[in-house]
């Protein structure tokens, strides 16, 4: 792995992603869905179906998915499906905001005081690579769209 | 084509000088440029003649009465014959000129689809087509219950033309629609048999050359094409200018396309006469400027040789195949006996778009997704593939630099 050529492609793939993205923890259907959706890019052909579990208060139990996809897009799902659960929907909705500012500018106030959107830190390199913000982006936008109700989503 | 004379090899070092472009560096490594597939880079002649068009010669055409309009037309209709040159058509009346393949395949299936097949018949595609020859023939089918057809690719990424020529028993094809070269598996379809299977039936043939007119040389005569749609930003010339070559007594039996300018003979509240052919397919002020460029960029690659580029390109594939084939975890999609200048491939453990990232970080830009192929994609059950397409500026080193990165690829991902 000691590769000279690509040291500087380190800032996105991160060790950490490159784990989540070979070893996905979160790649199957929990025991009860409540909520689902797909997530779909266009531009590569990549979809990502997320489904949701309730606790009996309404928040986010559990999270998984169905993904094919690359590193990127992959390990963005796992690694949401780690720190959504114990979130209501209104503080998954708020997280999210925060890492797609993350994902687009690569800047995160908030990651040394919020345990959550630190995990997610190692997806910050994506900023410099704007065709592939979409794919940390895209389970994102799936998991919004099943906490919406609804079914399909783009990262379009 | 004379077989029987060798062509001259490429002088590839001195054409790279003609393509300003080629002497960047990307992120301090040179650029390897492998998707002209996508759309081919551009020799300074081509820059160089829409310049001086503007700086010295434009206005607009056929419709201007004075010296610049005129000389502006020339140049215009001077393209046209070029591209009547480039397809061998018989009649520069036959070349009409579009945005690109995709408005040359809407352009027929509007005007040939919607008035000269019948609810019934069928229109015929093959299942490596581009979606820009998919999705016209789906809205036809929604708009007027003309069947879509598909004939199946083999596993080695040919047309199955038994199972092609089979898909005519029942009479109903009107009309075949087809890659000249598939985009993603680099087949070279049999144009002559195709067409000779298709008149056989009854019907009519329709080729997208968008690949192939860069590869080879196309002669629509030779062929016994109906039609065949070419680009220009392909064939290193700009973009927003391509052409339709149509046989004339099918252009001069279809309605128009558009409705506008340029396409009237006159224009009434009661009535409205079309021009001639090619200009009733021609509405509005038409792509002029980019029509000199292609002018220019025809000249430059006939300046090169079809033998010259096809050669090349031979040697370019041959040295791509057998380096991937030694690599470990590299699978090449399609082994089509006659192929033209590029190559589709998946890396094991890696997705083609993260292949294409770490391409890139070392200078070489390839293509990785569907390419507009997605039924395709699913044929050989891929969601996506990388692909290194070549041009005549392609170097055997590139290559190299192509797969001693993609090796290291393999070892990141491992």
């Amino acid at each position: 792995m000691a590769d000279a050529a690509f040291d500087d492609v380190r800032d996105l793939y991160q060790e950490v992603i490159l784990d989540h993205g070979r070893r996905p923890r979160h790649a199957h259907r929990p025991a009860r869905i409540d909520a689902s959706a797909k997530g779909d890019n266009p531009m590569c052909g990549d979809r990502i179906e997320v489904f949701v579990a309730y606790d009996e208060s309404g928040r986010i139990a559990e999270t998984g998915f169905e993904a094919r996809g690359c590193a990127i897009s992959v390990a963005s799902a796992d690694l949401m499906a780690e720190v959504v659960p114990g979130s209501s929907v209104e503080q998954a909705r708020a997280l999210f905001e925060k890492f797609r500012r993350m994902a687009t500018t690569g800047a995160c106030p908030d990651c040394a005081t919020d345990e959550k959107l630190e995990r997610l830190q190692p997806l910050s390199g994506v900023h410099e690579y704007p065709s592939r913000v979409k794919c940390a982006t895209l389970p994102w936008h799936a998991l919004i769209a099943a906490l919406d109700g609804g079914k399909e989503s783009s990262s379009e | 084509m004379n077989f029987s004379s060798r062509p001259a090899p490429l002088d590839v070092a001195r054409i790279r000088q003609d393509f300003p472009i080629l002497s960047q560096k990307i992120r301090g490594k040179p650029l390897v440029f492998l998707d002209s597939a996508a759309s081919a880079q551009k020799p300074r002649v081509v820059a160089e003649a829409m310049v001086n068009a503007m700086e010295t010669q434009y206005a607009n055409v056929h419709r201007g009465l004075h010296w610049m309009s005129e000389r502006t037309t020339e140049a215009y209709e001077t393209a046209r014959d070029a591209v009547a040159r480039l397809l061998n058509a018989p009649d520069r009346h036959e070349i009409v000129f579009t945005r690109n393949i995709t408005e040359a395949i809407n352009l027929v299936a509007h005007s040939f689809g919607r008035h000269l097949l019948r609810p019934g018949q069928a229109v015929l595609i093959s299942d490596m087509e581009h979606h820009s020859n998919i999705v016209p023939w789906q809205l036809l089918r929604e708009d007027r219950g003309i069947e879509l057809r598909v004939a199946p690719v083999t596993d080695a990424g040919e047309l199955d033309l038994d199972a092609f020529e089979s898909l005519f028993s029942d009479g109903k094809v009107g009309l075949v629609s087809i890659t000249h070269m598939s985009n993603v598996l680099g087949t070279c379809t049999p144009a002559e048999r195709i067409a000779r299977i298709a008149h056989a039936h009854g019907a009519k043939v329709l080729f997208d050359g968008a690949q192939a007119v860069v590869h080879r040389r196309v002669d629509v005569q030779a062929i016994d094409a109906d039609f065949y749609a070419f680009t220009g930003h392909k064939l290193y010339g700009p973009t927003g200018i391509g052409a339709l070559w149509g046989r004339r007594e099918l252009l001069e039996a279809m309605p128009p396309f558009l409705g506008g300018g340029e396409m009237i003979s006159s224009v009434s509240y009661e009535k409205t006469t079309w021009a001639q052919v090619p200009h009733k397919f021609e509405a509005g002020t038409p792509a002029i400027l980019e029509a000199v460029g292609l002018d220019a960029a025809i000249n430059y690659v006939e300046s090169i040789g079809y033998d010259a580029i096809a050669g090349h390109e031979a040697s370019l594939i041959d040295h791509a195949l057998t380096r991937l084939a030694a690599l470990d975890g590299v699978r090449v999609l399609g082994r089509a006996q006659d192929r033209g200048g590029l190559v589709s491939f998946t890396v094991d453990r890696a997705h083609a778009h993260d292949v294409a990232t770490l391409l890139d970080r070392n200078g070489v830009a390839v293509r990785a997704g569907h390419h507009c192929a997605e039924p395709l994609m699913r044929r050989f059950g891929l969601a996506s593939t990388a692909r290194a397409s070549f041009g005549i500026y392609t170097t055997h080193e590139e290559i190299d630099v192509l797969v001693d990165t993609l090796a290291r690829v393999r070892e990141f991902f491992a």
